[in-house]
């Protein structure tokens, strides 16, 4: 049935999110702050909270779902803080997602326990992967591949163990000739060469890595088909998929941040005496109120895509185009609310004794990362007009 | 339990309605808003629906189904989709009816409900918007004052749909001794057309939405008996009623919008410039995009107000969030369509001009549905 209340259950989760992330919150401007430092795997306090999923427990039929409700706890988290959390989760990074997706069963059982980052992004390409430079080489005499080339802006780069690595077997072969790679950290010619500097989103861990003749055994390549497949896309699909589930994910941290953003707009706005209830019509309200309460329709409008995004996948129903109207909406609904809340709150909104100002930086990321916003419309729009990427470029 | 999975019956009743709007209503409307009149036969051949019969309770003649506000949601995006003025003709009976069904005591739903189980069309309407460009539903100018164990009513109304064929009107108005305007304020009225005082005047000539018979009403010292007041002497839940309409002119402006993206793709993919068609164009392909992205967000918004009103929980926050937000989007991507269409849209050999206007004048008529 088509349902939008919370059971008892998933409020009692929520609620414990959000006295974790109250914890975390703590330690956001310092985090923040002080770029150079990464913020623990386990904040100090933990020792007194036992974990959200360990408060889930069963679910039951009345509740919403491990997938539901996990794009709930993610932005419950995020609400807390972005890079800070009670726990830093082991095996959570976008590379161990695209393991999952591509690696054979046996390449899962052996890296599935490390924490992966994803490195895609070559200071020359971005949104169009198909350009990778980074090339892999077979080495017959040692059976080890050959990697050389530039990755940049990797997520948890510094603290990864290992990274799926796309490079490409072909240039001349296009999409078809790009290949992952697991590359662990300890392989000769991995050199992390910094941590990126960034507008916001500072305590998180984003690396460049160089590989120079770096080698790696033979069995590294993701999925073990070594061959370059004749007229189609080849493994590109594969980790094209993991970004079903990531991209909902994406646009529910961004989310949670600027949810927070709101509750302190409200917070503030309510304590100096503006009315924000809602029922009166446009004359009945104050401009600013009129002002508060489209940001937060706004939000609740990109929440419910991405949880119908979630619900999708949860009902093991396709969800490619939902989870790139979830990460177009969020994406841009994330920069609209933060840039309002400040309008709203004037020079308190920028002042850095409070997180707005650090919110409008952290969340500006979502519509870029993942896929930027364009991306997303054009696979909305191929989708929706029945085009392949040759008739919609 | 957040779920967007319609029940099996609620599918049915939503691929009904679809085909519905689309051999029936589509098809009738741009007739239908040249003439500024309803099709012929069409309340009637709408009523054989069931819309309104099927959840109104057993006792009085009723399907006895629960209510849903949620299959109601549904039921009004694919009118919508058919046509937005249409789709409100349809299902005015059914607001007039859901408010006195949710809101009226025993007596009053024995008194007005059988009419609207019967085989033959009956029309309700519902008098809440004004005569003032400051018209703010939680804050009327007609006033109900005490009168013995009575009422009298004095104010005007406007955009009164169906007010024509109503048998009654349901007024909304503000007790006279309230002391601030607000929710707590407000009555409703069960006024009998033929009440003295009760004019009934000039049909509305409206930019969209002109098929809908919609009518100016004047409440002069207007005498009711205390059974007039909706709920008697509990009154009416006032956000309930106010969450419900809004919820509704969500849905509408849901289905409106679905129709207006539906006409643009195909006609995108048709039309060529420049050596390949122009939905093969960033700058139009990202507009059809943005439209199906919307869709979505709006009939989420939708369903999530409904959602809170057939669990009897307050929808004033989600539904006045759902209608702000489609009113908006309805109009922008409306707009958008004219645009995609370029001269085309301007043209009503198309429907996207009529959806234009459509949107424009429903996004800004707050409190006229219900769910």
């Amino acid at each position: 049935m088509i349902d939008f209340t919370l059971s008892q259950n998933d409020q009692r989760v929520l609620d414990y999110v959000r006295s974790e992330a109250l914890v975390a919150r703590r330690y956001a401007r310092h985090f923040d702050e002080n770029e150079h430092e990464f913020p623990p795997d386990e904040l100090p306090e933990a020792k007194d909270f036992p974990g959200a999923f360990a408060v889930m427990g069963k679910q039951g039929p009345e509740d919403s779902g491990p997938v539901v409700l996990g794009m709930l706890i993610t932005a419950g988290q995020t609400w807390g803080d972005y890079s800070v959390r009670m726990r830093r989760g082991r095996g959570v990074g976008l590379g161990n997602a695209a393991l999952a997706a591509s690696g054979t069963p046996e390449q899962k059982a052996k890296w599935g326990g490390l924490l992966l980052s994803m490195a895609i992004t070559e200071p020359g390409c971005g949104s169009d992967p198909s350009l990778v430079q980074t090339t892999a080489k077979l080495d017959e005499a040692t059976n080890a591949w050959v990697i050389n080339g530039e990755k940049i802006f990797v997520t948890t780069g510094c603290r990864a163990e290992g990274a799926v690595v796309w490079a490409t077997l072909d240039k001349s072969a296009g999409r078809a000739g790009i290949k992952s790679f697991f590359i662990p950290k300890t392989a000769p010619g991995f050199v992390v060469a910094h941590k990126e500097k960034k507008l916001g989103i500072r305590a998180d861990d984003t690396a460049a890595y160089v590989f120079k003749d770096c080698r790696i055994p033979r069995d590294h390549l993701l999925g073990g088909r070594e061959e370059i497949p004749k007229g189609e896309s080849g493994g590109f699909r594969d980790v094209m998929k993991t970004f079903n589930m990531t991209r909902p994910m994406t646009a529910a941290f961004g989310l949670g941040m600027s949810q927070a953003a709101l509750d302190f707009t409200r917070e503030q706005l309510e304590a100096a005496g503006v009315d924000l209830s809602y029922g009166a019509g446009v004359h009945g309200k104050s401009a600013a109120a009129d002002r508060f309460q489209r940001l937060e329709a706004l939000q609740e409008a990109a929440m419910l895509t991405v949880l119908n995004a979630a619900w999708l996948s949860q009902s093991g129903k396709h969800n490619n185009l939902e989870a790139s109207i979830s990460k177009a909406k969020g994406g841009g609904a994330v920069r609209e609310i933060t840039q309002g809340c400040i309008d709203l709150l004037g020079p308190l909104g920028v002042s850095r004794e409070h997180l707005v100002e650090k919110w409008f930086r952290d969340v500006r990321i979502t519509d870029i990362y993942e896929g930027t916003g364009q991306i997303q419309r054009l696979i909305i729009a191929r989708t929706i007009l029945d085009y392949d990427r040759t008739q919609l470029k | 339990m957040i779920s967007f999975g319609p029940t099996e019956e609620q599918e049915l009743v939503r691929d009904t309605l679809r085909d519905f709007a689309a051999s029936v209503v589509r098809p009738a409307a741009r007739a239908a808003d040249e003439a500024s009149e309803l099709p012929a036969g069409f309340l009637q051949q709408a009523w054989e629906l069931g819309l309104t019969a099927t959840q109104l309770p057993s006792a009085v003649g009723g399907g006895g189904e629960p209510r849903s506000p949620v299959t109601n949601a549904l039921v009004l995006e694919e009118l919508a989709c058919g046509d937005a003025a249409l789709a409100l003709a349809a299902t005015a009976p059914g607001a007039f009816a859901f408010a006195i069904a949710d809101h009226g005591t025993a007596e009053q739903q024995a008194r007005l409900l059988p009419r609207f189980c019967g085989q033959q069309f009956a029309a309700g309407a519902i008098a809440w918007i004004e005569p003032s460009p400051v018209f703010d539903p939680l804050a009327l100018a007609t006033s109900a004052e005490a009168k013995g164990d009575g009422f009298v009513l004095n104010g005007k109304k406007r955009f009164v749909a169906m007010g024509d064929l109503a048998q009654d009107f349901l007024v909304i108005a503000r007790r006279a001794n309230a002391v601030k305007p607000g929710f707590a304020a407000l009555d409703a009225f069960i006024v009998p057309r033929g009440a003295p005082g009760v004019t009934l005047g000039e049909r509305e000539k409206l930019l969209g939405m002109k098929a809908l018979p919609a009518f100016a009403l004047t409440l002069d010292r207007v005498e009711l008996p205390a059974s007039a007041r909706l709920g008697g002497e509990r009154g009416v839940d006032a956000r309930r009623l106010l969450a419900s309409s809004r919820a509704a002119s969500a849905a509408l402006l849901t289905g409106l919008t679905r129709a207006v993206m539906e006409y643009a793709i195909p006609y995108a993919k048709d039309r060529r410039a420049f050596g390949e068609a122009i939905a093969q164009k960033q700058a139009i392909a990202f507009q059809l995009a943005d439209m199906r992205i919307e869709v979505d967000a709006m009939r989420w918004l939708a369903w999530k107000a409904a959602s809170f009103l057939e669990h009897g929980r307050d929808a004033t926050r989600e539904a006045a969030q759902a209608f702000g937000y489609t009113a908006e989007q309805a109009v922008k991507l409306s707009d958008a369509g004219v645009q995609v269409l370029g001269g085309h849209g301007f043209i009503r050999e198309h429907p996207v001009e009529m959806w234009y206007r459509h949107a424009r004048t429903l996004s800004v008529l707050d409190a006229v549905a219900a769910l």
